[in-house]
């Protein structure tokens, strides 16, 4: 029962981080109907920018481990913004016109291009976080030692998805976004700036997932070029999951899927752990395309 | 003699009641018009009968069998041809490409036939090109064959899409508005190809605006209005009907 | 029409020469752009011709490569005759994967695919039903022989593997021109109208797999043999990259222009081989610039010449 409850939290942790990057993909592909493939690179271009930031500023040393951390995040997640935007205006804004799947050919480039360079520039191995940065101490819940930066990240990532979720619910851009989600020609007619809208889609997107990219370094202690394509994937998988498009739908999906790995890897085999989230991935699609909590649209003839 | 029967049909989206429980026949040879207003359900009829959408309900019975349920390319095989309101045509291939898409059905040449080119696939190939210019002398269009669909005027673009569906040597060809984006001239020419290829012994379902058009070449009229059927009879007998006045003509005054 | 055919004469003339011009290492080069061209011209059929945006072709091209590993090295079956073998697991596979799969659109396809690929490597690092050999693959094949002839060195394998590619674009070049082929065409420019113009579009598209697949089989039973060592990290989704990325800047749906994509990507690399970890980055850049500038790739398909009798040409004119 321990192991149970261990894996839960580990699962619902983990699944935080997918759920954040499965975020930008899901408001990417309701507003633009792409998915950005980029996008796990964007997460991995977060890691890190977060460890160079980490290791260029001291800021752990001056104002202690949690404000460091929170100060860290926000520069991250500012910068790693900026270069979100400038992927949809260099890669996908001059298509907006062509055929859907040139638009995705373009992402799978940008990726490509995104993942090379940051191994150009750091190096193909695996860079080390400084450990002990943050407290290595568990808390007590229920009898059970559960490690405090499992449950920071998972209030993390809580706190953001809280907060995009009353900026888009609440807020006037918010409404703009859903506007434009629901049908851009209507959206426009409106008056509503739709270019604007997607560069914001962009920004917020990779922000969260810069943020998680962040979390990641922190809690595993190492990160890798190329691991931007295997949390992607799964956090694509978890947008899948809760119905794509859909914002509450890809944080349900990222808890959900984080649970379902860390359970299998458990108590099914470890070695087949990255194979959990792929046959999900395709039961779902097979079964369900519409995800746990989208819609079904009748495709007009 | 029936060659199509629809009956009780009914479909609907989310809510929205698109076709209501509607029944109508096609006699065997005949030109049947399916008129009504903008949104009256005129094409989620068509839809249903030619398998792009499963009704909710009803049968769709055609020269014996029934189609409900069976997928589009099958019911193509069974003999019914479509065009559509929305021109669907391969626009970056050849007209005479457009037109072999027609004619792919009936043929039987599979993949390892083309590999080893056997005489019966060249044989077959050659038919099949034949056939295909045939259909589009019948329409007026081979003089276009190696010019890409794109290029072709909005008329021609109609005309071809007739060209395929008549290459798939249907029974029934079932026209989603063919005048639609015809000038006076087109149309005048449609008036007589539909009655032409009524001559080759084909049965013709059409919907269309234009009144003219269908009183002068419908032998038989189906109204519906909200997606059901209000009246229908022969042109003559439509253009009496108050309640079609009423709902269709008063309203648009056409 | 006359200028192709002399540009493919010379082109087929320099490559039956070139082993008599270059050392072995550029023979090696060669023998690889073969492989990939291969590849990329049976990835061509279900990408650029059908359409469909499949990214786990490494998956079918491993099934051939450990189908005639395993059978050659438990059974001692000669590799060469293995192909058939190879390529008809390849397409069962295919079929199998393929057919709950085929309905799905586009972008969903391809991230299907990826997720195929991706469980077919790690079911052969887990060393899945035993034969496999996990991580470090198998080896100990044996080289291939043609009529009592060793195949071992770099030119031998260039005369088989450029051999099989000239099968190779022989058969597709007539499948291109047929039924199948202009069935495909349509699918890939509406689905809805090729439907409706009495096309079996499901059934086409899974055949297309499978044929895809069938070639990629059996171009890893030349890949096994060439090795003689198979490991999963041949087989990864970065390989499937590189096919995809050969079919669509080359030209998807054009023979040409895939095997030129095959030699840009897998040749020129060479040329710069200080640049090596630069490769990829221009690779990425290109795409992103290719989809800008000329979505249509390298080298486009050309259209396609119908023999049509003068009398018929005319028959409407009015």
């Amino acid at each position: 029962m321990e192991e149970f409850f261990q894996q839960l939290t580990n699962g619902l942790a983990v699944g935080g981080i997918y759920a954040l990057i499965a975020l930008g993909y899901t408001m990417v592909y309701g507003v633009m109907k792409l998915i950005n493939f980029a996008h796990g690179d964007l997460f991995t271009i977060g890691a890190y920018l977060g460890l160079t930031l980490l290791l260029s500023f001291g800021l752990f040393d001056k104002i202690g481990p949690l404000a460091a951390v929170g100060v860290l995040a926000i520069m991250v997640m500012i910068l790693v913004a900026i270069i979100g935007a400038l992927l949809e205006r260099v890669a996908y804004k001059p298509l907006r016109r062509s055929p859907r799947l040139t638009a995705v050919v373009s992402a799978l480039g940008a990726s490509i291009f995104f993942q090379n360079t940051i191994m150009a520039i750091y190096s193909p191995k695996f860079l080390v976080y400084p450990h002990d940065i943050l407290p290595k101490m568990a808390v007590n819940i229920l009898g059970l030692d559960v490690p405090i930066i499992r449950i920071l990240m998972f209030l993390t990532s809580l706190a953001l998805m809280a907060a995009l979720y009353f900026f888009i619910q609440k807020t006037k851009i918010g409404t703009a976004i859903r506007a434009a989600a629901i049908d851009q020609g209507a959206a426009k007619l409106m008056g509503i700036n739709v270019d604007r809208v997607i560069m914001l889609v962009f920004c917020i997107g990779p922000a969260l997932g810069g943020a998680a990219g962040l979390m990641v370094g922190l809690y595993y202690g190492q990160v890798n070029f190329s691991m931007g394509w295997m949390y992607g994937l799964k956090a694509f998988t978890a947008a899948i999951l809760g119905g794509i498009g859909n914002i509450p739908g890809a944080m349900v999906g990222g808890l959900l899927l984080g649970v379902i790995e860390a359970l299998g890897a458990a108590y099914i085999s470890i070695a087949w752990k990255d194979a959990i989230a792929f046959c999900v991935l395709i039961l779902i699609l097979i079964v369900r395309p519409t995800g746990l909590l989208g819609e079904r649209v009748a495709e007009k003839v | 003699m029936n060659l199509l029967r629809v009956e009780n049909l009914t479909k609907s989206f989310g809510g929205l009641m698109a076709v209501n429980e509607v029944s109508f026949a096609v006699e065997a040879g005949s030109i049947v018009g399916l008129i009504g207003p903008n949104g009256a359900g005129k094409t989620t009829v068509f839809n249903l009968i030619t398998g792009n959408y499963q009704p909710n309900a009803g049968t769709v019975d055609f020269d014996g069998v029934s189609l409900v349920g069976l997928p589009t390319h099958t019911i193509v095989e069974h003999g019914i041809a479509r065009t559509f309101q929305t021109i669907r045509l391969f626009q970056n291939m050849t007209v005479l490409e457009n037109t072999l898409a027609g004619c792919h059905c009936r043929m039987r040449a599979g993949a390892l036939a083309a590999m080893l080119r056997t005489p019966a696939q060249r044989r077959e190939e050659q038919k099949a090109l034949e056939q295909a210019m045939a259909e589009l002398a019948f329409v007026g269009l081979a003089h276009e064959w190696e010019n890409k669909a794109k290029n072709l005027s909005y008329g021609n673009q109609r005309l071809l899409e007739i060209a395929r569906a008549l290459a798939t040597q249907p029974k029934l060809i079932v026209l989603d508005e063919p005048a639609g984006g015809m000038n006076d001239q087109e149309t005048q020419e449609l008036i007589q190809l539909i009655r032409n290829i009524q001559h080759k012994g084909i049965t013709v379902l059409l919907i269309e605006h234009d009144m003219g058009l269908v009183m002068r070449v419908c032998s038989s009229l189906v109204v519906l209005e909200h997606g059901a059927v209000i009246a229908s009879g022969t042109p003559a007998e439509i253009q009496a009907n108050p309640r079609v006045i009423e709902a269709y003509l008063g309203a648009d005054s056409e | 029409m006359k200028n192709t055919t002399i540009i493919f004469g010379i082109s087929a003339l320099a490559i039956a020469c070139a082993p008599f011009a270059l050392n072995t290492y550029w023979v090696d080069v060669l023998n690889n752009v073969g492989l990939y061209a291969i590849l990329a011209l049976s990835l061509n059929i279900i990408l650029g011709h059908a359409g469909l945006f499949h990214m786990g072709h490494a998956a079918f091209y491993a099934i051939g490569a450990y189908t005639a590993a395993i059978l050659n090295t438990t059974y001692g079956v000669p590799i060469l005759w293995l192909m058939p073998v190879a390529g008809v697991l390849a397409g069962l596979f295919a079929l199998v994967v393929a057919r709950p799969i085929i309905h799905l659109r586009g972008d969903y396809l391809l991230i299907v695919t990826i997720g195929i690929v991706e469980i077919v490597r790690i079911a052969l690092i887990n060393n899945v039903f035993d034969l496999t050999g996990g991580a470090n693959g198998i080896f100990g094949i044996s080289r291939p022989s043609v009529f009592g002839f060793k195949i071992t060195k770099p030119q031998h394998f260039y005369y088989l593997i450029w051999g099989f590619a000239a099968a190779t674009i022989f058969l597709l070049l007539r499948l291109e021109h047929s039924r199948f082929g202009r069935a495909l065409l349509y699918i890939k420019e509406d689905e809805v109208a090729a439907g409706g113009s009495g096309i079996n579009v499901p059934q086409l598209k899974l055949i297309a797999f499978v044929i895809g697949a069938v070639w990629a089989g059996m171009t890893g039973t030349i890949y096994a043999a060439k090795m003689t060592i198979i490991a999963p990290e041949s087989f990864s989704f970065a390989e499937s990259v590189v096919l995809f990325t050969i079919v669509i800047l080359g030209g998807s749906g054009s023979i040409p222009g895939v095997i030129l994509g095959a030699f840009l990507l897998v040749g020129l690399p060479e040329l710069f081989r200080g640049l090596a970890e630069y490769r990829m980055m221009v690779f990425g850049a290109a795409m992103v610039l290719m989809m800008i500038f000329r979505n249509q790739g390298l080298v486009p398909p050309a259209p396609k010449h119908y023999a049509i009798k003068p009398d018929l040409r005319a028959g409407g004119a009015q």
